[in-house]
């Protein structure tokens, strides 16, 4: 197998564009597809900090790479989710990426704030693990970064991420959930820094590929919690549907985001925020869902 | 050939030279959903694996 652009060995066959890459034109291939969903999306710019919400895993390692690489300014910021031997391992992979690179980060560990882990939580109030992750996450990278005067969150989220969140909401008819479904989310309140996901125009097996040839050291573990997840259910479905169908990932996904904007466009969404009563942060309701989520957790103790 | 797979983690052998994509296919695993890698390397899906050698087949998709 040869690549498509130089003709030399390829090391990587991309079914859905039908080509091939060797190592320096795929590196130069993911690194423009990264480039051309900050332009065309007008993510961020050169002058604006982006704190990059970092797990440990292959995307987001990658993604804080490549935007170190680009030069833009950056801060990682970590939750410690504190979820036994796994989570001590994926922070130790944040720290040995940014201690060899010199960039800076912040870790905020659940633990040290609660005296409990993401699972004892979950377990306590009864909710899933993944839905009380999901609340924990959204909550303390929007209040790090305002913290630290970042206006923008950048996460790892890519193509596969993307196309699974939109088969689950659609067949679940979530329309609230379909239209906050972007690749960027404008600050729609003071306090709300902009979300932003420079990787949607990625595979995750491209972002792998391209971890493994930069030597990133990364967690190829899987949180204990995700085990027989609705996402996995819903990649795994979209992944056999790709195997017979290069491409189905790509127009589902990319097809969903073109009819959003001429939605968008037409009514544009409004969302109705204040300020939660217990912590000050932007919320929909009086009491936001993180507080009320700690707030079960003090009852329960 | 020797084959380590994860989640959870394993040997199994399969026979050998085998392009890798055969490899896959005996394990019943879609391609689009791991990385084939050879000592620190990755290796594309016509590449041969001999029956001596060692291969990670490494998962690429996560939950979260």
């Amino acid at each position: 197998m040869r690549c498509r652009k130089c003709s030399a060995k390829a090391i990587i066959r991309l079914p859905r564009h039908n080509t091939a890459f060797c190592p320096g034109c795929f590196s130069e291939y993911v690194t423009d597809q990264i480039e051309r969903a900050i332009k065309s999306d007008r993510m961020f710019g050169r002058e604006e900090g982006i704190a990059v919400a970092v797990s440990g895993g292959k995307d987001s390692l990658v993604l804080w790479e490549i935007l170190s690489r680009l030069g833009y300014r950056t801060l990682g910021l970590h939750i410690d989710l504190g979820i036994g031997e796994y989570s001590e391992r994926s922070r130790k992979k944040v720290e040995a990426f940014a201690a060899g690179r010199g960039l800076p980060f912040v870790v905020h560990s659940l633990r040290e704030e609660h005296g409990a882990g993401l699972s004892e939580i979950a377990e306590g109030l009864r909710r899933p693990p993944c839905s009380a992750c999901g609340v924990v996450k959204r909550y303390n990278m929007n209040a790090i970064a305002f913290q630290h005067g970042m206006p923008v969150v950048a996460t790892g989220h890519n193509l596969d991420d993307e196309a699974a969140r939109l088969l689950g909401n659609v067949l679940h008819w979530q329309e609230d959930y379909l239209d906050k479904q972007s690749p960027v989310l404008p600050n729609s309140h003071p306090k709300l820094v902009r979300k932003v996901k420079p990787l949607y125009r990625l595979a995750e097996r491209e972002i792998a590929a391209w971890a493994v040839l930069q030597k990133i050291d990364y967690i190829v573990d899987e949180c204990p919690n995700s085990q027989g997840s609705k996402m996995l259910r819903y990649k795994d479905a979209l992944n056999r549907l790709e195997a017979a169908s290069p491409g189905t990932k790509h127009q589902f996904y990319f097809q969903f985001l073109d009819r959003q904007k001429a939605r968008a466009q037409a009514a544009p969404a409004e969302p109705d925020l204040r300020e939660c009563a217990s912590c000050g942060q932007p919320s929909t309701a009086e009491i936001c869902s993180y507080c009320k989520l700690v707030g079960t957790l003090k009852v329960l103790k | 050939m020797k084959i380590l797979l994860h989640h959870p983690s394993r040997e199994v052998a399969v026979a050998g030279p085998k392009k890798v994509w055969q490899v896959l296919r005996e394990l019943e695993i879609l391609p689009d959903t791991v990385l084939v890698i050879r000592g620190d390397a990755l290796i594309a899906d016509d590449d041969v694996v001999g029956d001596d050698e060692t291969v990670e087949v490494r998962p690429v998709i996560s939950g979260g």
